[in-house]
């Protein structure tokens, strides 16, 4: 093997990202430190005694833990209908003719959607005096209303994120359901397998690495949500919707408390790169065993 | 097994079918004697696929009847035929081992797991995968992958027909000679009715009994590796089996006489005066390079390839292949060619035309 040439001028091609990346993300998070290790009064800064007094508190305070304790709940009720939900879409999509084109439109139409149109789109479409769906309910006799049944909150929140996100995961995973050559569908026919058997067993496996990605996506985007949920609930009735993104702004923005917000927004961002980690390992390795 | 009966078969993927041009696969009638092994040879997009799909009832037929062991099966779903295919690209279900893919059509069946493990032991010994049964298939090799297509097609002992389609395409060089005998001495042992796709003449030369050649949606051909050599009953046959392919010279034939461009050239056999298109067809096997009597060529170039030289010339602007033997002297004055009379066919309007008085098949 021939030695590799040293030549420390490659440093140079880096540095434009390192520089950008700086601007982008390093300069702005360490601002956040800067704050999680001080206190503002009056738009003075103090620096703390106890450098991590704010985390303290905040770990040994309640709110933070209900915060993440919903946030927790959401994004696995969420996940565990927009994932089969997503999947079972995909399979019934045409795969061939004008129809796909069709499909796929109609698919990407909720995708397309800013945040808070969304959320708007279904404040409006939940309320019980001029809402399609408040309405009828009324109507119809069901007691229903987002703004002070927290049952009916979280169905209002979750529901509007499945209606929103499901078409992300059915189109990955149609991506890789017309990745599959039509060889595997007939030998699944030759060894009579049934419908079960092919899914589980070609559809799937075939699926895997869409789908990480798809849950890996859903996961992310659903821990951080924020817009959607505030603009139809407000984080309300009381408390019950108040996940971590619309805490850590009442927090920060509401009560002004930036030393404090600043220490959480930490701790979030760190609890979310620690799952998606533990959730990726825990994937690749999965692949890894299969082969 | 069974023998396989295709009866006034064809098919369109059009709807509507009008003219023969919309048929990929034209009308046919031909029986798949039980035991043989066949090759299905032809270019690509002949209809090669089609035919093999219809028999293997991926596909239905836009008209007649295809019958196993005289019984219709035309409208019988693939699963009811126990047919087995391997297709050319390695089909194996990547998260169970080899042993349950082998074992897995035995189980949509419904046998008894006694059963299902002895058979698949007796598979894995047959297609040589015992050592790797409980491996993954997925970090399997290309031709590891085939053979446990194989083995899946064989595993059930009702089996009909194996089909190949292409099985070949993506194995390594040194590899597919090995499965190839691999797959003969399988058929000596065990008998299968094999029908073999592929457009590699060698492939299948040396793995049929029978080779039938396609060529657009039409059967052109069937008949034994020799028979196909020696007398092709089209000119394609004649120049896609073969290499380099069968010299075809346009001719006048009188009874035992053929005139190339006036020169004379005396036949084996006589065959009257056929009309339309009339060519002479030999291979270059059977051409011989002189310095004295027989047609005028230029040569144009001398390619040698180990065990033989082959010289490509000109006859009359029309390009003519020679095979010389390898210690053949080619001087400047060899500017002539003569024919090995039994190795001259005739044609009319590329189809073989038979000698006068023989038996043969006249198309």
């Amino acid at each position: 093997m021939q030695e590799k040439t040293v030549n420390q001028k490659g440093w140079l091609f880096v540095l434009p990202v390192l520089v950008l990346v700086a601007f982008s993300a390093v300069i702005p998070l360490m601002t956040v430190v800067n704050y999680a290790v001080q206190d503002t009064f009056a738009g003075e800064f103090f620096p703390l005694d106890d450098k991590l007094m704010w985390f303290r508190e905040l770990l040994e305070s309640d709110r933070m833990w209900d915060a993440l304790q919903r946030q927790l709940v959401f994004s696995a009720i969420i996940l565990a209908i927009e994932v089969p939900l997503g999947i079972f879409v995909a399979l019934n999509m045409p795969r061939k003719g004008v129809w796909v084109s069709v499909c796929l439109v109609l698919m990407s139409l909720p995708l397309l959607i800013p945040w808070n149109v969304v959320g708007t789109i279904w404040q409006i479409f939940g309320r019980v005096d001029i809402g399609l769906l408040g309405h009828t309910l009324d109507q119809l006799g069901f007691s229903y209303n987002y703004t002070q049944d927290i049952f009916d909150a979280w169905a209002t929140v979750i529901i509007m994120d499945v209606w929103h996100w499901t078409s992300l995961v059915a189109l990955l995973a149609y991506a890789g359901l017309v990745s599959i050559p039509d060889a595997y569908y007939q030998a699944a026919k030759i060894d009579q397998a049934s419908r079960w058997k092919v899914f589980r067993y070609i559809e799937l496996p075939k699926m895997r690495g869409v789908l990480t990605i798809a849950i890996l996506l859903r996961f992310m985007d659903s821990f951080k949500i924020y817009t959607e949920p505030f603009v139809v609930t407000g984080g309300g009735p009381g408390n019950a919707t108040t996940f971590l993104s619309i805490d850590l702004v009442k927090m920060a923005l509401g009560q002004f408390d930036l030393g404090p917000a600043a220490a959480f927004s930490i701790m979030y961002f760190l609890v979310i790169l620690l799952i998606s980690w533990v959730f990726y390992t825990v994937m690749t390795n999965l692949d890894k065993e299969g082969s | 097994m069974a023998k396989i009966t295709l009866d006034n078969l064809a098919h369109s993927y059009l709807p509507n079918p009008g003219g023969p041009d919309d048929y990929a696969l034209k009308e046919l009638n031909h029986d798949w004697n039980d035991g043989e092994a066949y090759a299905l040879l032809g270019a690509s997009g002949c209809g090669k696929s089609t035919l093999l799909n219809i028999i293997s009832g991926l596909l239905e037929p836009s008209q007649g009847r295809i019958l196993f062991d005289d019984k219709d099966v035309t409208h019988a779903p693939t699963a009811e035929r126990n047919i087995a295919q391997v297709f050319q690209f390695p089909v194996v279900y990547d998260t169970m081992t080899v042993r349950e893919n082998l074992a897995f059509p035995l189980k949509n069946r419904g046998a008894e797991a006694s059963y299902v493990a002895s058979r698949v032991q007796e598979i894995a010994r047959m297609i040589g995968m015992e050592d790797t049964l409980d491996r993954k298939a997925q970090g399997l090799t290309a031709d590891a992958k085939q053979k446990i297509s194989l083995g899946r097609g064989m595993v059930r002992e009702d089996v009909n027909a194996l089909l190949f389609d292409e099985p070949l395409t993506v194995i390594d060089p040194h590899m597919k000679w090995e499965l190839r005998t691999q797959l003969k001495q399988l058929h000596r042992q065990f008998g299968h009715t094999m029908i073999y796709v592929t457009h590699d003449q060698t492939e299948a030369l040396t793995f049929a009994d029978k080779v039938v050649v396609m060529h657009d949606g039409r059967v052109i051909q069937i008949g034994t590796p020799e028979e196909l050599f020696e007398t092709p009953e089209h000119t394609f046959v004649g120049y896609f089996i073969g290499s380099p392919g069968m010299n075809v010279l346009p001719a006048k034939v009188e009874g035992n006489r053929a005139y190339v461009n006036g020169t004379e050239i005396q036949l084996a056999n006589a065959y009257g005066a056929p009309s339309g298109q009339v060519a002479l067809g030999v291979r270059p096997e059977f051409v011989r390079l002189s310095d004295s009597g027989g047609l005028p060529v230029k040569i144009r170039r001398v390619e040698d390839v180990g065990r033989h030289k082959i010289v490509r010339a000109e006859c009359f602007g029309t390009e003519i292949n020679i095979i010389a033997g390898e210690g053949t002297e080619i001087g400047p004055d060899m500017t002539r060619i003569e024919f090995e009379p039994r190795g001259v066919n005739v044609y009319a309007d590329d189809w073989r035309v038979a000698p006068e008085g023989s038996q043969g098949r006249a198309a």
